[in-house]
């Protein structure tokens, strides 16, 4: 995890360093709308590489896994990896989407079309 | 262990907005999301679809594919995101994502290159996602009728069809309300399991 500043230079591979190389294998299932937020704050994480820091400071208010990709502006796999990092390391919490093989409830598809409505 | 802890967390819904490039997806989606439509690119290379290590990355092509999308807050713990696909068809993989565990899908068309949605329509028809088909009125295109449209697009009768503006919000509420409509039709006429 420990990345030289001399890699920052390079706009190709300075993502992959971020997380040591490592791309799909360990993302916990995370999906482009899995919701996470920040258990701890970054000042209370201080052992952390600054882009692990940067990525729970914009967790402290729960978040999609792609709008923090967008905010940070990584690669979304790379903000992939360093998310499920932080919640193996119990610095953050998720939660999925509702699994691809269960039709959304009724019930969800309701609230959504109600809400469309008042916009 | 990392633990999926629900409690203090919404729940997150997708639909998708395809069609092909410069149809106006973007424009659809930032017509009714309450913030500017975001960006995410993701990196890709040759290895990355098919290997996990990308060791030696510096020696392979890499390019990015860029997504747009945007976000309604429908209530306090309901959120639901909007996606267009990225426009060029070779990324196709990236539609796969998208696609999985979407509510629904818009097929956004354009009466002057009609074919560019032909690949949208194929890939939701193939995956079963229910999807409607939304005909962006540019001006100066000719105007077609929705029945028109189906035929040449050799739609089941069942897909709704209907013409809209991209840019006009109360245009995409009505699109998105239709999906809506079609998604719940075609939900509760699934087996359930």
């Amino acid at each position: 995890m420990i990345i030289s500043e001399a890699w920052f230079d390079d706009p190709l591979v300075r993502p992959y360093a971020v997380t040591g190389g490592r791309t799909r294998s360990t993302t916990l299932g995370l999906d482009l709308i899995t919701l996470v937020v920040a258990t701890r704050s970054a000042a209370e994480a201080t052992h952390l590489d600054p882009e692990y820091a940067q990525i729970l400071q914009v967790c402290q208010q729960p978040i999609s896994v792609v709008e923090v990709a967008a905010k940070i502006k990584l690669p979304l796999q790379v903000v992939k990896v360093v998310l499920s990092d932080l919640i193996t390391q119990h610095l953050m919490i998720f939660r999925s989407a509702n699994p691809a093989n269960e039709a959304p409830s009724q019930h969800i598809l309701q609230a959504v079309l109600d809400g469309i409505r008042r916009l | 262990m990392a633990s999926e802890d629900s409690d203090r967390l919404s729940t997150a819904v997708k639909i998708v907005v395809a069609g092909g490039f410069g149809v106006g997806k973007t424009t659809m989606v930032g017509s009714v999301s309450e913030v500017p439509p975001l960006r995410t690119e993701e990196l890709i290379t040759e290895a990355s679809t098919t290997v996990d290590d990308l060791a030696g990355i510096e020696t392979k092509q890499t390019t990015t594919v860029a997504l747009d999308f945007g976000r309604i807050t429908i209530s306090g713990d309901l959120i639901l995101y909007l996606f267009g696909t990225p426009g060029q068809h070779r990324f196709w993989f990236m539609w796969d994502e998208l696609a999985h565990g979407a509510l629904g899908a818009v097929v956004l068309a354009d009466t002057r290159r009609l074919d560019t949605c032909f690949p949208a329509v194929d890939f939701f028809e193939r995956r079963g996602l229910p999807f409607i088909v939304a005909v962006n009125c540019f001006e100066n295109a000719h105007r077609y009728g929705a029945d028109e449209l189906r035929g040449a697009l050799d739609l089941d009768p069942h897909i709704p069809v209907l013409l809209c503006d991209a840019r006009d919000r109360s245009s995409t509420k009505q699109v998105l309300t239709t999906l809506m409509h079609h998604v719940m039709a075609e939900t509760r006429m699934a087996p359930t399991h």
